[in-house]
C-alpha cells in the first residue's frame, strides 16, 4: 500500500506577515517556511502506519506543489521519515489549482491513500482535499482523527460532541484533522542524514487554468489598548461596555 | 566567504530549538532546583541522535560537522544547559578521542555504543589538587604487565554516575611528569570504583557532577588509549575541541536570557511605554545583541577551521573565552532588566545567570583560555 501525504509549504506560525505591490502580494522577505501544521500531523500518521508491521503500507510519499523555495521543507518532511518527495514546479495560485495538479500526478502515479491536512495555517482554505477528491472521482473523508488499517479500513472522524468511524475501500483521500498524530516527529540526525539521499523529484506543471486572483490582502486592524478596570468598580465596566464599547 | 548556512544546518538547529522547547523545557525548573538527573530528557536526545552526532556513520554516529554542533549546542544550552553538558562530554571529550585515537577493537566497543546514545561518557582529568595544572596528576596508573592497576581520585565529573565508560588520566611514569600520563578507557562498574555524592552545585544542578574514587583497579592493557605516554597530549587536543562546545553553551546561555529579556521588555511597562522604549534598557539590549553576535562568530570559525582540518585551538580558546564571559555579562543584565521578577525561579533568567557561572569555570577557566591564547600570539 502506499501512501500520498500532500504537504503546503507555509510562513511560521510566529511570523509578523506583511503585504507588497499593492498589497496583492506575500511579502516573503525573512520568513521562515514551515510544513503545514495538519500536514506534518498527517506525514507522522502515514509514518506510523507504515512502521506498523500489522499492515502492508511499504511507501510514503510527500507532494507539493511550488518553487524550487519548498524543497527545503521537502527535505524536512523526508529527514522525518518520507520515502520520497515530489514537488510540482508551479506558483500555487490557489486550491483549485493545486488539488488539480496533484491531481494530475495522481493519474498517472497510483496511491491508496491521500493524506491532505484540513487546512493549511497559510490561506486556510480548507478546499485542496476535498476538490482532489472529486477530481479523482475518490471518496474524501473530512475531519479525520485517526485511520486504521486493519483487516478492514476504520477512519475515523470528529463530529460535535463526538466520534464517527466510517469503513472504506481505497484510493481515497482523507482530510485530516489535529488528533491524527499525537505530535509532529523531530527529524533525528540519522534521518536529517539520510534524506541526502532519497529521491526528491521535480515534475513540470500540467496546464491548467487559474480561475481566481487576488484582488488585495488586509491585515486585521491593531488590538486597542487593554483597559483594566478595578473589581470594586464593576459599574465602571458597565458603563464603558455600554458607551465606549456599545456592546450592551 | 560565505555566511550562509546549509540546508542541513537549519534542520538540524530546527530540531534542536523543537526538542528544547518541547521536550527540555517542561520541568526544567523544578529538575533544576531538585537537581534531579534528566533521564528521560537524555534518552530522547539519543534516539534523535545528539549525543553521537560528531560521530561518524560508521560508528553508528550522525556525522554531522561541527558547525551543526554549535548549533544545536546553542539551542539546546537557552533552555536547558544540564542537558547540553551532557551532550557535549559525551560528543567532544570523549567520543571524539575514542574514535581519533582508539583502535577498531575500542571503537567497535565503546564508541558505538556511546554515538548511539545507550551508553555515556565521562572523561577523568581533574582531580582535588588537579584542576587547571592538569599536568600535577596524582592518580597513578601502575604498569602491571598485562593490566594496568589504577589508584586515586578524580574530581567534578560531569556525568561521574551516569557514565558506563569513562576515559580516565593518570600518571605511569612519574620521573617523566605529563608525558609519562596515559589515557585509559575503563569500565565504570568494574571493582574498585566508587562514586562521591552528587554535588551541590550553584546552576547546572540536574547534571550529576561527583567524585570518582579508584582503589585497585584493574584496567587491561588494551584499553590504553594511544601510545604509552600519549594521556595529557589527548587530555588537551580532547578539550581543544570540547571548548567550542562549552563556547556554544555559553552563546546559547546568553541568547537565550537575551531573548527572554527583549520579550520582556516589549512587554512590561513602566512610566507609560513599554521599558524597551526607554533609552537605558533599549541600549542594553543592543550590546546584548552585539556580543551575542560576536560570540556567535567566534564559536562558527573555530568550528569551521575544525571541520577544514586546520588547526582550531588559538580559535576554540578565544571562542570559549569570548562566549563564556558574554554569557556573564548578558544574563546579568537581563535578570536587571526583568527587576525583581528576574531574581525568582519562574523567569528562568537567574538560572541561566547560574548556568553562565559555569562556563567560565570549567574545561578550563577564562584565565586558563587567555594563557592559552597569549601563548599562541608567539607561535
Amino acid at each position: 500500500m502506499k501512501i500520498l501525504v500532500c504537504i503546503s509549504n507555509v510562513p511560521d506560525t510566529t511570523t509578523k506577515v506583511k503585504f507588497k505591490e499593492d498589497n496583492t502580494l506575500l511579502d516573503d522577505s525573512g520568513i521562515q517556511w514551515i510544513i503545514n501544521p495538519w500536514d506534518e500531523l498527517a506525514l507522522t500518521r502515514a509514518l506510523e502506519l507504515k512502521e506498523d508491521a500489522g499492515n502492508s503500507v511499504n511507501e510514503v510519499c510527500v507532494i507539493n506543489v511550488g518553487g524550487s523555495l519548498t524543497e527545503a521543507t521537502l527535505r524536512k518532511a523526508l529527514a522525518i521519515g518520507a520515502d520520497k518527495a515530489i514537488r510540482i514546479d508551479a506558483c500555487p495560485s490557489d486550491a483549485y489549482h493545486v488539488a488539480g495538479q496533484i491531481a494530475e500526478y495522481l493519474k498517472e502515479n497510483v496511491y491508496d491513500l491521500i493524506f491532505s491536512g484540513i487546512e493549511s495555517s497559510d490561506y486556510n482554505g480548507s478546499s485542496v482535499g476535498a476538490m482532489l477528491a472529486e477530481f479523482m472521482n475518490y471518496s474524501g473523508i473530512s475531519s479525520v482523527t485517526n485511520v486504521n488499517l486493519d483487516d478492514d479500513i476504520v477512519v475515523s472522524r470528529a463530529i460535535p460532541g463526538g466520534k464517527q468511524m466510517i469503513k472504506t475501500e481505497t484510493p481515497f483521500v482523507a482530510i485530516v484533522q489535529k488528533g491524527i498524530a499525537k505530535e509532529p516527529r523531530i527529524p533525528s540526525m540519522r534521518g536529517i542524514m539520510m534524506a541526502r539521499k532519497k529521491p526528491l523529484e521535480v515534475i513540470p506543471a500540467a496546464e491548467l487554468p487559474v480561475l481566481t486572483q487576488t484582488v488585495k490582502f488586509e491585515l486585521p486592524q491593531a488590538k486597542g489598548t487593554c483597559k483594566m478596570i478595578d473589581p470594586e468598580h464593576v459599574e465602571q465596566l458597565v458603563e464603558l461596555l455600554k458607551n465606549e464599547a456599545k456592546v450592551l | 566567504m560565505n555566511f550562509e548556512f546549509t540546508e542541513e544546518h537549519l534542520m538540524i538547529r530546527d530540531a534542536a530549538r523543537d526538542f528544547a522547547q518541547r521536550e527540555l523545557l517542561p520541568g526544567v525548573i523544578e529538575r533544576d532546583d531538585k537537581a534531579i538527573y534528566p533521564t528521560e530528557q537524555v534518552k530522547k536526545l539519543a534516539e534523535l541522535g545528539f549525543l553521537g552526532m560528531l560521530v561518524g556513520s560508521k560508528y553508528d554516529g550522525g556525522g554531522m560537522d561541527t558547525i551543526s554542533y554549535v548549533l544545536a549546542m546553542e539551542e539546546i544550552s537557552k533552555v536547558d544547559s544540564s542537558v547540553a553538558v551532557i551532550m557535549s562530554v559525551n560528543n567532544s571529550l570523549v567520543c571524539w578521542g575514542v574514535e581519533k585515537y582508539g583502535t577498531e577493537e575500542q571503537k567497535e566497543k565503546y564508541l558505538k555504543p556511546m554515538a548511539r546514545g545507550e551508553k555515556i561518557g565521562a572523561f577523568l582529568l581533574s582531580e582535588p589538587e588537579a584542576g587547571s595544572d592538569a599536568t600535577s596528576q596524582r592518580t597513578t596508573a601502575i604498569d602491571m604487565g598485562d593490566h594496568y592497576l589504577v589508584n586515586g581520585t578524580k574530581n567534578w565529573i560531569t556525568n561521574g554516575k551516569s557514565a558506563s565508560t569513562y576515559i580516565v588520566f593518570a600518571q605511569t611514569h612519574k620521573e617523566l611528569k605529563h608525558r609519562g600520563i596515559n589515557a585509559l578507557i575503563v569500565e565504570a562498574d568494574t571493582e574498585g570504583i566508587s562514586v562521591g555524592p552528587h554535588e551541590n552545585k550553584m546552576g547546572m544542578r540536574a547534571s550529576d557532577t561527583h567524585s570518582v574514587m579508584f582503589n585497585n583497579v584493574k584496567v587491561p592493557k588494551e584499553n590504553r588509549l594511544g601510545e604509552e605516554g600519549f594521556g595529557f597530549k589527548l587530555a588537551m587536543k580532547s578539550l581543544e575541541g570540547g571548548r567550542i562546545g562549552i563556547a556554544s553553551q555559553a552563546l546559547g546561555i546568553a541568547s537565550g536570557a537575551y531573548e527572554l529579556a527583549l520579550k520582556y521588555a516589549q512587554e512590561r511597562k513602566a512610566f507609560g511605554k513599554e521599558i524597551i522604549n526607554h533609552q537605558v534598557i533599549a541600549f542594553k539590549l543592543a550590546d546584548m545583541a552585539v556580543e551575542i553576535e560576536a560570540a556567535r562568530y567566534f564559536c562558527l570559525k573555530a568550528a569551521w577551521l575544525k571541520d577544514q582540518g586546520k588547526p582550531y585551538g588559538h580559535a576554540s580558546a578565544m571562542a570559549k573565552l569570548y562566549a563564556a564571559e558574554t554569557a556573564m555579562k548578558v544574563t546579568t543584565e537581563a535578570v536587571q532588566i526583568h527587576g525583581g521578577y528576574g531574581y525568582v525561579k519562574e523567569y528562568h533568567v537567574e538560572r541561566l545567570m547560574r548556568e553562565a557561572k559555569l562556563t567560565q569555570i570549567y574545561e578550563g577557566t577564562s584565565e586558563i583560555q587567555k594563557i592559552v591564547i597569549s601563548r599562541g600570539l608567539m607561535d
